[in-house]
């Protein structure tokens, strides 16, 4: 098989997969259904914020942020501009445009943040990031034409398990083909070693916007897939917990191991709601599961800091992500 | 004029409240290099021993200042002991590892007294109403400018733990090991000091400071429930920041900065601003000076 044809295989084995999957989730409750799409934003917002945490070593705590802005674009793109659309067909087109609009709504944002922000490193620019994140809710609270604290109301249900599937796949696609390019190992050379990479002549200030704006972008098409699911969305949904969320998806799954990550997605948005329904020894966990799901983060990080796949990419070589990106 | 004057009071005595709390990220990043998440909730965690402690010491001691000092001090050791088992359990072990492992545990720990304390069996998710513990009377100063007991008794309190620390910070033999231990753990553990015992030190009092500031904020604030330390813990933090983390003076002028930007800002701008305008300050202290007012910049070396 061809080398130059093989990433494209996957892609198209990618799509195959969600086309049969679709068939099948067709068939599961409401709930259950709900959960799945959940999951399935919850993937593409780790796996965006893993080419900025992961690959490219610049610890952002302000992701669910982004995810605002491209939630709040596209539902005011949709409710205030679009017609309203009926058929499938029109709605998936109008979803798609949607999602455009929200995704370089907060791929602006991220420029905005990254800019700025690339001068700090490690602890410091998790804190700037999660100040600029704190900064959007606390703006879009005090929009009353975006309604304010009450959130956006009465968006078109437009997205669905397909959609979001797919765009998975997508995004999958792109950010593990960017980063096995030349011009993607500069993202890894920033995060094993900034001054060195500098030396190499990699332009690291641009790396670093390029993965913020990047991973900005896709947060916002990930938020606006969540907008057209809800249909209501308010600034506390996009709160600092939501931020922390996401990045304990990435360091669960092993920060710059996709796929780790893409697991790690699926099994915290389930965990709590496993643990909602389980039982033992007479105890109800539902009461118990966010302490439990703190208390996994605390114990993972003392056993193994490095998350559950770090250290493998996808066909189990050892990769750089062994070594800790920051220090 | 006497409104401006009225905020700035109503600003320190918040100020004050934050620099108590900023005081403990400040000793814990000039100790250990990192900061500290789950500070705010040790601070939410003092908030509730006063409030548990209350009821007991009452009986005891009767009302007025005698049970106000018990229920601090109860705060501050609770705080104190809480800070020292998290070091212990969670913090000592990762002590070799990258800072952000370090970070991802605080984390971990943060959300874990929050979403425990918000367990029915423990404190419960609800408001508590935290007891009044000093009679409330209002002093109208000159021009029609008012301060009130409990505004007094933060003032005083926090100055006078302000001016313990210095004294322990700067004439003990701990504090003179602090010192050594935040310039260099290394060069310091070679002269033979105990580094786990002034690192657990340094927990204790960053944390029992922020218990005696939580007591502080509750009988102002007098609302509380377990998610109350995520937004003081992060102005805190702005705070120390602000003054130069890692700098005990810095964390106090930053806490007073800080306090009376966010009244300014509510009195005179909105209400609904009072969060973003400290967020807004951080940012740019951040991009301008990020060494803060009174820290040191160092340069990188390679």
């Amino acid at each position: 098989m061809s080398t130059i044809l093989r990433p494209y295989l996957y892609l198209a084995g990618g799509i195959a997969l969600v086309l049969v999957l679709n068939l099948l989730v067709g068939g599961i409750g409401s709930y259950d259904q709900r959960i799945v799409v959940n999951i399935g934003i919850n993937m593409i917002l780790a796996v965006s914020l893993n080419l900025v945490n992961g690959f490219t070593g610049q610890f952002s705590l302000g992701h669910a942020g982004f995810m605002s802005v491209g939630a709040y674009a596209s539902a005011a793109f949709t409710t205030m501009v679009l017609p309203a659309a009926s058929d499938p067909m029109s709605q998936g087109l109008y979803l798609i445009v949607a999602l455009l609009v929200g995704g370089l709504a907060a791929a602006v944002a991220g420029l905005l943040v990254g800019v700025p922000s690339l001068r700090l490193k490690g602890d410091y620019l998790a804190i700037v990031t999660l100040g600029f994140g704190e900064i959007i809710r606390v703006i879009l609270q005090n929009v009353s034409s975006l309604g304010g604290a009450l959130g956006l109301a009465n968006i078109p249900r437009h997205t669905t398990f397909l959609w979001v599937f797919i765009i998975l796949v997508f995004v999958v696609f792109v950010i593990e083909r960017v980063i096995r390019t030349t011009y993607g190992k500069g993202f890894l050379a920033v995060r094993d070693d900034e001054i060195a990479a500098e030396a190499m002549g990699v332009n690291t200030t641009r790396y670093k916007v390029v993965a913020f704006v990047v991973g900005a972008f896709f947060a916002g098409i990930a938020g606006g897939l969540y907008a057209h699911y809800n249909s209501l969305i308010k600034p506390d949904d996009f709160g600092f917990l939501k931020s922390v969320e996401i990045v304990v998806m990435v360091i669960l799954g092993g920060m710059g191991s996709t796929y780790g990550v893409i697991f790690a997605a699926a099994a915290l948005t389930y965990l709590p709601e496993w643990l909602r329904s389980f039982t033992m020894f007479g105890i109800k966990f539902s009461d118990f599961r966010m302490s439990i799901y703190s208390l996994v983060l605390i114990v993972l990080m003392l056993v193994r800091p490095q998350g559950l796949f770090g250290g493998f990419s996808f066909k189990g070589r050892r990769a750089a992500a062994k070594k800790a990106p920051i220090g | 004029m006497s409104e401006f004057l009225q905020q700035v009071i109503n600003g320190l005595s918040l100020g004050a409240i934050y620099a108590l709390i900023a005081l403990g990220y400040t000793m814990i990043y000039g100790v250990l290099r990192f900061i500290n998440f789950a500070h705010g909730d040790v601070f939410m965690v003092g908030a509730y021993i006063g409030f548990y402690a209350f009821p007991k010491l009452q009986p005891l001691l009767g009302d007025g200042y005698g049970t106000a000092v018990a229920v601090l001090l109860a705060a501050m050791i609770g705080c104190g002991l809480l800070g020292v088992t998290i070091e212990r359990l969670a913090y000592r072990p990762l002590r070799s590892r990258p800072k952000l492992t370090v970070l991802i545990t605080a984390i971990g720990i943060s959300l874990f007294l929050e979403y425990t304390g918000q367990l029915p069996v423990v404190f419960g998710a609800d408001y508590k109403t935290f007891p009044t513990l000093i009679p409330e009377t209002t002093y109208t100063l000159f021009g029609g400018v008012s301060i009130g007991s409990t505004q007094i008794l933060v003032f005083v309190v926090a100055l006078a733990l302000m001016a313990a620390l210095r004294v322990v910070v700067l004439r003990t033999k701990i504090g003179t090991a602090m010192r050594a231990v935040s310039m260099n753990m290394n060069a310091a553990s070679l002269m033979g000091i105990n580094i786990n015992r002034v690192i657990s030190f340094t927990f204790f009092l960053g944390s029992s400071l922020a218990g005696a500031g939580a007591v502080l904020y509750a009988i102002s604030y007098p609302k509380i429930n377990p998610l109350m330390g995520i937004l003081p813990g992060l102005k805190a933090f702005v705070a120390a920041v602000l003054g130069g983390i890692g700098n005990i003076a810095g964390a106090t002028l930053g806490g007073f900065l800080i306090g009376t930007a966010e009244t300014m800002t509510a009195g005179y701008i909105s209400p609904s601003y009072r969060d973003a305008i400290v967020f807004g300050i951080l940012i740019l202290i951040l991009i301008l000076k990020p060494s803060g007012l009174l820290g040191k910049g160092g340069a990188e070396k390679v």
